[in-house]
């Protein structure tokens, strides 16, 4: 059985992880944790990209997973941060939920453009509301941890564990998802659709359960990226954002659950490198990037790291 | 009265210019069923090209219409150059594949022209109002409008009577719709698809350009105006129906009308109305207003 290497292989990282939370030199902390928390949504991405839908706005639920979190902070004053990135996921996935009967009607590039004019109304109702800070967002205040209150140090390395947690959790529930009989049927969408429904079976059905989950882990990424950046802003739901999320799901790889979390530390890792030395070039990279996995290197970067084709 | 008028004449601009811009999308979705998502950059290296031209020429102390020139110049150079090579060293690896693959690889090159574009022109902001302060203003009862206004409503009608005369009266346009119809019916019948699908991205380009030559002078030309036109372009071409040249227009006035109205009734949902649109049109006509029925695929 091949899933027991995966699932090792999560359980691996678990321990690397939380030993890291401890260990790793503090100014590495924000960033990583940043990296997992995309990663969760890229998880939820490559879920969608199995079956061949490609939202290309997915940013409107990790900014509604982030703005779920910074406003129950700012206005219901909740502080713990695992109830507020739990909250963020079933907001989230209640809301992909609801749209996912509109979104299980289509394909191809019109699920996509869905999904961006959808992503865009969001944006649209932030840009313009004053109360929300404008085009300039407001910060979040630190979390507590299950009712403790820590310095913001410490805050920032349990933020780190609980990423790692999260995140790996979702790979290994993900994991066991794509196994199971609904979770497969991704390949046999994408293969054809028309035989999938001849078998029996409801494509519409299985594109709306694919949907919510894709769309919960979204929210369960913003509401970690929110806390872990401290501030959220319009930006999070701009097409901009669907595009670098698709971009990095795209980068890693949709062959493994494994491959998202690769994806999004190589991505948040050349991303702060280019930041501070090349930022002119920075987009200029990704695209070379982009265009260089379209053409030559379909299955991403995972494929380099897998050895034999598992299928 | 004069607010009804007055966001008529808005919508109408408005829908001018987004017509000018998305016409070329919509053409390029059509016959080569890719969305192409660097027409944003063409849209910006017009504008700058432009902005660039026109300064230079008044530096010369030129005669002032020859800016007019100038723009067309800019736009038709930018369309060419640009197309031309991404049509022949990256599009060209990426036919036959998903349209959602075709999306992705223009939104790379996308993110490559923006850079290259900060590169060429730095990231200050680039004046060249001339040629609309050139025509100066008129006045229709209590309504001030700005002729370069009607300039840009002028420029659309003639960019659509162009294209329909270009499309059903040319021998050209009439290859054109056989690809839109059926590329491989057409390539069994000899046309030359690949030299089609060039002109097609260079015709394409060439009118994104032309959107931003003609908005340069209203506009401070700087880093990022080509990526939020893009997504106003994808909203009227989506909701008139991809592919469709009609449905292109219809959209514009659309968009066109329905933010005019939300600037001047209700300023806050200007950017929700324009999108709220386009998901309502999605949601009920997903092909949008006048796309063709496309085979089902078994």
């Amino acid at each position: 059985m091949h899933s027991d290497r995966t699932l090792l292989a999560l359980a691996v990282l678990a321990v690397i992880g939380l030993a890291a939370a401890w260990l790793a030199p503090s100014w590495t902390v924000s960033f990583a944790t940043l990296a997992l928390a995309k990663s969760i949504v890229i998880i939820g991405l490559i879920v969608l990209m199995r079956a061949a839908l490609v939202p290309f706005g997915q940013a409107l639920f990790y900014g509604a997973g982030a703005y779920t979190t910074a406003l129950l902070v700012r206005i219901a004053g909740i502080q713990d941060a695992l109830l507020l990135v739990s909250l963020s996921l079933l907001v989230c996935g209640l809301l992909a939920f609801a749209l996912g009967f509109i979104m299980s009607r289509y394909r191809e590039i019109f699920f996509a453009m869905l999904s961006l004019s959808f992503s865009m109304i969001l944006y649209g109702v932030l840009v313009k509301n004053a109360e929300l800070g404008g085009t300039d967002g407001f910060t979040v205040t630190t979390p507590t941890f299950f009712g403790n209150k820590v310095d913001v140090a410490t805050a920032r390395r349990l933020l780190f564990a609980l990423a790692v947690l999260l995140s790996l959790g979702s790979a290994a529930l993900i994991h066991i998802f794509l196994r199971s009989p609904m979770g497969a049927l991704a390949e046999a969408i994408r293969d054809n659709e028309i035989r999938v429904e001849y078998l029996g079976t409801s494509v519409r059905r299985a594109i709306h359960i694919k949907f919510t989950l894709a769309g919960a882990l979204a929210g369960l990424g913003g509401g970690l990226a929110a806390l872990s950046v401290g501030h959220v802003s319009p930006e999070m739901t701009y097409w901009t954002t669907s595009g670098e999320l698709v971009f990095t799901a795209i980068l890693g790889g949709t062959g493994s659950v494994l491959a998202p979390l690769l994806g999004a530390f190589v991505f948040e890792s050349v991303a702060t490198l280019a930041i501070q030395y090349a930022p002119h070039f920075w987009q200029m990279m990704i695209g070379v990037v982009l265009l260089v996995v379209i053409l030559f290197l379909a299955g991403g970067l995972w494929s380099l790291v897998q050895r034999k084709k598992t299928v | 009265m004069q607010l009804a008028a007055t966001i008529i004449l808005d919508g109408f601009v408005y829908a001018a210019w987004l017509f000018i811009v998305a016409v070329g999308l919509t053409l390029v979705f059509g016959v080569m069923k890719i969305l192409n998502v660097a027409h944003g950059q063409f849209y910006s290296i017009g504008a700058y090209a432009t902005a660039s031209l026109v300064g230079l020429w008044f530096a010369q102390g030129l005669a002032p219409v020859g800016a007019y020139l100038m723009m067309v110049v800019a736009a038709l150079l930018s369309g060419l150059i640009v197309g031309f090579v991404l049509e022949r060293f990256i599009l060209r690896y990426i036919y036959g594949r998903d349209e959602v693959v075709g999306a992705l690889a223009t939104y790379a090159v996308f993110l490559i022209l923006e850079d290259a574009v900060r590169l060429s022109w730095g990231t200050g902001a680039f004046l060249a109002p001339q040629p609309r302060e050139l025509l100066g203003i008129s006045s229709l009862g209590e309504l001030t409008i700005s002729n370069y206004d009607l300039f840009l409503i002028a420029v659309a009608i003639v960019v659509g009577l162009l294209f329909w005369w270009g499309l059903n009266r040319t021998r050209l346009g009439r290859l054109l719709r056989a690809v839109i119809h059926d590329r491989e019916m057409a390539q069994a019948f000899g046309v030359n698809v690949n030299k089609m699908f060039t002109i097609t991205f260079i015709i394409g380009g060439i009118l994104g350009a032309l959107g931003g030559a003609l908005t340069a002078p209203v506009i401070s030309v700087s880093p990022g105006i080509g990526v939020e036109v893009i997504v106003l372009a994808f909203a009227v071409v989506v909701i008139g129906g991809m592919g469709s040249v009609g449905g292109a227009l219809i959209g514009a006035l659309i968009v066109g009308v329905a933010r005019a109205m939300a600037v001047h009734l209700a300023p806050n949902l200007e950017l929700f109305v324009i999108y709220a649109v386009m998901a309502a049109v999605l949601a009920f006509r997903p092909f949008g207003l006048f796309a063709p029925a496309g085979a089902r695929k078994i």
